[in-house]
């Protein structure tokens, strides 16, 4: 469905996108992450056809979008980063207008407009001027307007910027149930959010992709991935990590002593996930009859992959 | 109805709910009649010419009226659309940018047009206290719609390369004041000694005072009408390439 292929992106000599490419099927949420300044909303502008890159090509369904951009827009529903509206019309106007350049007029207007507040809770605010209306309102309507056409792909820039919890689990919910028919690209700084609801996530970084896999591969390459975390109580920690170095599926061990509680880290001798790991170790406690609290195998969290993979400090390379 | 053309419809009802949504439409147009009133009736000295003519009284003012009053109709057209992010949902809408710079333009220049159209009392009192040429009054009213036009397209292009409304309605009225000055007479005398005839003749040619005065005087030639539409043709292109510069940076 989208098809971006080495794209570069120039403002005079800093380079904000410098050789990116991937693709996007129907039904993928796809997460893009990265530190401020990596280069996601240049991308994003240039996927829209706001912005015309240095040199590389966009595909949308079909249509390139530098050659032949109305057909392609007319595929694409986007959310601007600053979710922009016109201060001086009213929610129902601004919707109206929107629904109206998407080529839509008559009841199937009214109709596109009636479900759109819906979908975004404006049914409050409907008749309220945007410059009245709180940021949480503000961005949803923004959003209602990339929605009313009823778009094959959505770019989200930032989509739960600003938004409270609740709202922010709406959202969530809202992509997740569209990302089934659509394609959706959608960028955040929020990790959790990438877990939630992307099927996959593309870490950016410096303009160039760092990161491309589902969450779980992400996760994987973190590493602690794999590691088995035990807590027990009533024995010393050098018995611990003595016996559990013994185990042949085990690598490395740490042990830590919190109170009366022992916490040992144990990573495997190869990487990767699997129960062999736990259930050796679950093996050890209950021979050894040590009294445990907890036993767990970590998957890896996207945090730590996130930092391990971006450079602190990106703010300068690109802005 | 033509799809450019209902882009176009729809840009530009908004641009002109934008106007009346305000109250700076009313204040503008306040402020314009009040000024036209002043000028015609007192600086004009209406009265005392004894004639029952609009050309010196009222037309002759508008190049000098329309010198502050468009820019401030203009300014915001672009300026804050760049501002405030709309351009990017603008430009991000199945539309090509001619249809919403040739829409914005147009809501504009009818705004002006209300306002010019609301003049129209001292067309009556002309009308009750003689008899006026009325083809003349014709051709003051086209030639001053098409002015208003001229100077709208410079200001829509100088919205077009800043985000600051300030600066656009700044720089907008320094250059529609050097294509007033450019053609106005104390100038053109001035040239005439000092540089050859053809010289003057294009300075003179490039002037909106120049391409006015005929309409002024109520004579609609062709070539006068070419130049105010190549005036505003020329300034709705540039505002393509400054948009496309826009949208690079």
């Amino acid at each position: 469905m989208i098809t971006v292929e080495n794209l570069v992106k120039e403002f005079g000599t800093k380079r904000a996108v410098s050789g990116i490419s991937f693709e996007v099927k129907r039904g993928e949420v796809l997460g893009f992450l990265g530190p401020n300044g990596a280069g996601k909303s240049t991308t994003m502008r240039i996927l829209t056809g706001f912005m015309s890159p240095t040199s590389g090509r966009v595909v949308i369904g079909g249509h390139d979008i530098a050659e032949d951009p109305i057909p392609a827009k007319r595929l694409v529903g986007y959310l601007p980063e600053s979710a922009p509206s016109y201060s001086d019309m009213t929610v129902h106007g601004f919707l109206n207008w929107a629904a109206e350049m998407r080529g839509l007029s008559g009841t199937a207007r009214t109709e596109a407009v009636r479900r759109v507040v819906g979908l975004c809770f404006l049914e409050n605010v409907l008749h309220q001027s945007v410059d009245t209306l709180s940021k949480g309102y503000r961005h949803r309507t923004c959003l209602a307007q990339s929605l009313v056409h009823d778009p094959e792909v959505l770019i989200l820039d930032e989509p739960t910027d600003g938004l409270d919890p609740n709202q922010k689990h709406e959202v969530r919910q809202l992509i997740k149930k569209m990302g089934e028919k659509k394609v959706i690209i959608f960028s955040t700084h929020i990790l959790e959010e990438v877990e939630a609801c992307c099927s996959r996530a593309i870490i950016i970084d410096r303009g160039q992709i760092v990161a491309n896999g589902t969450p779980a591969q992400l996760k994987a390459r973190s590493e602690l991935s794999g590691t088995v975390t035990l807590r027990v109580h009533g024995v010393a920690a050098e018995v611990v990590k003595a016996r559990l170095a013994q185990l042949g599926v085990a690598g490395r061990v740490q042990v830590s002593t919190e109170g009366s509680q022992v916490a040992a880290r144990i990573f495997p001798r190869e990487r990767g996930i699997n129960g062999d790991l736990a259930s050796a170790v679950a093996d050890v406690v209950a021979k050894e009859g040590w009294r445990f609290d907890e036993l767990h195998t970590e998957v890896g969290r996207l945090d730590d992959v996130f930092r391990s993979i971006t450079l602190p400090d990106t703010a300068k390379a690109a802005a | 109805m033509n799809e450019g053309l209902r882009n176009v419809w729809t840009i530009s009802k908004r641009e002109l709910g934008g106007y009346f949504n305000s109250p700076v439409a009313y204040v503008f147009i306040v402020i314009f009649l009040l000024l036209n009133g002043f000028f015609t009736f007192s600086l004009g000295y209406f009265f005392e010419r004894g004639q029952a003519s609009l050309a010196e009284p009222f037309f002759s003012w508008h190049p000098w009226l329309y010198l502050f009053l468009v820019p401030a109709v203009g300014m915001r057209l672009w300026a804050e659309e760049r501002r405030s992010g709309t351009l990017e949902l603008l430009l991000t809408m199945p539309i090509a940018p001619w249809q919403a710079i040739v829409g914005k333009f147009l809501a504009s220049w009818f705004f002006l047009g209300i306002a010019l159209a609301l003049t129209f009392p001292v067309v009556l009192t002309t009308a009750y206290l003689g008899d006026p040429d009325n083809g003349s009054v014709i051709a003051g009213y086209l030639g001053s719609f098409l002015l208003a036009g001229a100077y709208l397209g410079v200001t829509e292009l100088m919205s077009a390369i800043t985000r600051n409304q300030i600066i656009a309605f700044i720089i907008s009225v320094v250059v529609c004041f050097f294509l007033i000055l450019c053609g106005w007479e104390p100038v053109t005398q001035f040239l005439v000694n000092r540089v050859p005839d053809g010289v003057v003749d294009l300075v003179k040619g490039l002037s909106t005072w120049y391409h006015f005065l005929a309409f002024q005087r109520g004579v609609i030639d062709l070539r006068d009408v070419l130049y105010f539409a190549s005036v505003i043709g020329f300034s709705l292109f540039a505002t393509s390439v400054a948009l496309r510069g826009a949208r690079g940076a």
